[in-house]
């Protein structure tokens, strides 16, 4: 990497912050008060393009490149978390999916209405028992000529309420473990596929996440994505790119809460001068502004090499994550000092970045998750 | 999988082997002895890497803020002491005199300093340390245009060895920062004085000590950059000299790393290796994880640099987070190696004394705080100012 961004993408940057500030950030709280995104913003964020940010040019989509994307979604996440998760799960979980993995038909039935937005995509791998070991899944698919006959459940399915496109994964060799998994495409509305009720999470809260029940929902063969019993390494493969969203997204919250923490800083009178004379508060915006720069960097560096020829950079998109999404916890918390009690309540946005910061240590892989791969990587490549 | 541009992938390539071979397996001795042993010294100049920064019309290298970086990192990941040295001779001693330098300076200092004699700096004062604006060391102006130079300083690196000494002196009575000049000194003039060696923590091969002036007397031409232009200059100064404090921190860091992380898979604990222990794993993703965060900050500063980019805030950045950065992951290799780190015939408890200088030299973590949380502020106003 070189260390600079292209013309082109501070273009696109520049576009998606001032998407934001006129039709996202005056809206914000009401959208996490109400805990929906409007439909018409949505359809909006289609007709401009970022609901097919990664998508192929072939299949209708913008095809940028993953550099671009993170600069995009970070804008995004600094005005709403919750909005930039239901994009990010839509273009780099399941579009994504699609457009490496999926058969030439299903592409180009799939990847247009993908597109321009007219179905949102879910991402359905979590289950009630399975979480970081995401090998365990029990729901089956079963062979029953040119169908699959599902069951079981999924939870934590981001988008599952406004999703009209789900990629779910299944056993259809339960005694294979992981080497028994499958991808399918699941319509919205397929009979036999019933939505829970929407979680009531501690942040994220605007956008949409629920379980997912399939009984004896049946599903066409054609819609496999990917071989047969081979969907897990499509599901690891794609989590290193739904990462790097996360990854974004946390930077975002971390640059928000930053740039709120500086502002608050220089308004805030106490002991008759500007809190941002007290050295306590200086180092504190310095090591936040320190962290915001180093995440960055690590999230531009691992969709860098996300778009290299034949590189599959799981290390560093994990480092990116880990990173990202503890600095993001860290700033916002620091954020919510630095206001005091008025951090602690709904009159300033500080108080959503602590909540919504919350969650990017958790999906896509918890910390911990990352730390495996980290480690497993160094132990057998090296420290190089 | 690497941080390194490709444009630089050579370079680096050749500078971790040059340094793996030529200076590493001295290490031991330059730290246990208090000295750089003649191997090192002799393999940098083979390299012409004291001229590293120098422009290639003084005979140096002239190399780029990244390529400057990577060697300073590659020298620092085989040894502390030789790369404070080689750093503060690149950095603190030439830098100055190559920016702000009249050409008969430069062609009197640079040739020199290319081949292997030692610049130092000195900025340092017993009263003056962060506070670098303090300076009482006094230069007074003689009828004759001759200055007459009188004062202490301190922590100065490289000071036993040096031909040739940058100081910063008061050249009026007003207190701050603007009546602060620049001088070249060299320890043959009359009243100049050497301190004996400091005996330090870590770093033990690089040589640190005060130096007192007793009655100097120069010649103006003995002035670098202009009267009261001191302290900017070494301002600017310091604004690179941090992105090679930053490059050493991970250089040591990562040696702590390649210590570390074969011992873990090696070493057997009750019946198995040490890194099948998540305890352990851990321990080692966050080690590489603060490494390569560092790494890209002190990149990212080089890069900026060598584009010509106002670079003084991520230069700041890329020195407060790789210098504690190299202490954690010292730490934590010394804790995965338990008492085996701790023994004098294993490197990492080396590294874990040399990397603390890190968080000291060229601005304690406090003065880059000071200076990252004064430009956002300032950011902040100058945008606000403009709407």
């Amino acid at each position: 990497m070189d260390f600079r961004l292209t013309e082109d993408q501070q273009m696109m940057q520049a576009e998606a912050r001032t998407f934001c500030e006129k039709r996202v950030l005056p809206y914000v709280e009401e959208w996490d008060k109400e805990c929906a995104i409007p439909a018409e913003v949505l359809a909006e964020l289609g007709e401009l393009g970022y609901m097919s940010l990664l998508i192929p040019e072939e299949y209708d989509g913008l095809g940028l490149d993953t550099v671009t994307y993170v600069c995009v979604m970070e804008e995004f996440a600094r005005a709403s978390a919750s909005l930039e998760i239901v994009i990010s799960v839509h273009n780099s979980l399941v579009s994504q999916a699609i457009a490496q993995f999926a058969s030439e038909d299903i592409k180009k039935r799939v990847l247009p209405i993908l597109a321009t937005g007219e179905k949102i995509g879910a991402y359905c791998l979590s289950e009630p028992g399975s979480g970081t070991d995401a090998g365990g899944l029990i729901s089956t698919a079963v062979r029953d000529g040119d169908e699959y006959v599902c069951n079981g459940t999924k939870s934590w399915v981001t988008n599952g309420g406004i999703a009209g496109i789900f990629l779910v994964f299944f056993k259809t060799r339960p005694e294979e473990g992981s080497r028994g998994i499958s991808c399918l495409l699941v319509e919205g509305g397929t009979a036999g596929m019933t939505l829970g009720k929407p979680e009531d999470k501690l942040g994220i809260k605007a956008s949409d996440t629920r379980q997912v029940a399939f009984s004896d929902t049946r599903i066409p063969a054609a819609n496999l994505v990917g071989e047969e019993n081979r969907g897990f390494p499509i599901a690891l493969a794609i989590l290193d790119s739904g990462r790097i969203g996360v990854a974004a997204q946390a930077v975002g919250i971390a640059q928000a809460s930053l740039d709120e923490a500086l502002k608050y800083s220089q308004e805030r009178h106490q002991f008759n001068r500007p809190i941002c004379e007290f050295q306590a508060i200086q180092f504190k915006l310095a090591d936040m502004s320190t962290r915001v720069e180093a995440a960055r960097l690590l999230t531009y560096r691992a969709a860098y090499l996300k778009d290299q020829e034949g590189s599959r950079p799981s290390r560093a998109v994990a480092t990116a994550k880990l990173f990202a999404s503890e600095a993001a916890n860290w700033c916002a918390n620091e954020a919510l000092q630095i206001h005091g009690g008025y951090g602690y309540i709904k009159e300033y946005p500080v108080e959503r970045y602590f909540r919504d910061a919350r969650i990017t240590e958790i999906y896509e892989g918890t910390s911990e998750a990352q730390r495996m791969v980290i480690a497993r990587d160094l132990l057998s490549k090296g420290s190089s | 999988m690497s941080v390194v541009p490709h444009s630089h992938r050579e370079w680096q390539t050749r500078m971790e082997c040059f340094a793996r071979e030529k200076i590493q397996p001295f290490a031991a001795r330059a730290d246990k002895e208090g000295q750089i042993p003649s191997e090192i010294i002799d393999a940098i100049t083979g390299e012409a890497l004291w001229g590293a920064v120098i422009p290639k019309k003084y005979g140096g290298l002239g190399l780029d803020a990244m390529s400057y970086a990577i060697l300073i990192e590659e020298v620092g990941r085989a040894c502390g002491s030789t790369c404070l040295m080689l750093a503060a001779h690149c950095s603190l001693g030439c830098v100055p005199i190559i920016k702000f330098g009249s050409d008969a300076q430069r062609q009197k200092y640079l040739p020199r300093a290319a081949k292997g004699e030692l610049i130092a700096f000195a900025l340092t004062e017993p009263q003056a340390g962060s506070d670098a604006g303090a300076t009482l060391t006094k230069a007074t102006r003689q009828s004759d245009g001759q200055w007459l130079i009188n004062g202490t300083k301190c922590w100065c690196t490289n000071a036993t060895r040096a031909f040739a000494h940058v100081i910063t002196a008061r050249t009026d009575d007003a207190p701050g920062t603007s009546s602060i000049t620049c001088y070249i000194l060299e320890p043959d003039m009359k009243g100049f004085k050497t301190g004996k060696k400091e005996n330090k923590l870590g770093l033990r091969g690089s040589d640190t000590a005060f130096l007192h002036f007793d009655d100097i007397v120069v010649k103006d031409e003995q002035r670098l950059g202009e009267v009261g232009q001191g302290f900017r200059n070494f301002m600017v100064t310091l604004d690179g000299g941090r992105i090679s404090i930053g490059a050493m921190a991970v250089g040591l860091a990562q040696a702590a790393l390649d210590s570390a992380l074969p011992y873990a898979a090696h070493k057997e604990e009750e019946g198995k290796p040490m890194a099948s222990r998540q305890s352990i794993q851990f321990a080692l993703a966050d080690m590489a994880t603060q490494i390569t965060a560092s790494r890209l900050l002190v990149y990212n500063a080089a890069a900026m640099k060598d584009r010509g980019d106002p670079f003084g805030k991520y230069s700041a950045m890329a020195k407060l987070f790789a210098s504690e950065a190299g202490r954690f992951c010292t730490v934590q290799a010394l804790r995965i190696m338990s008492y085996d780190g701790l023994s004098l015939n294993e490197p990492v408890e080396r590294y874990y004394r040399d990397v603390k200088l890190c968080e000291i030299g060229e601005g304690t973590s406090e003065v880059q705080r000071l200076v990252i949380s004064r430009m956002i502020l300032k950011e902040l106003a100058d945008s606000e100012t403009a709407q």
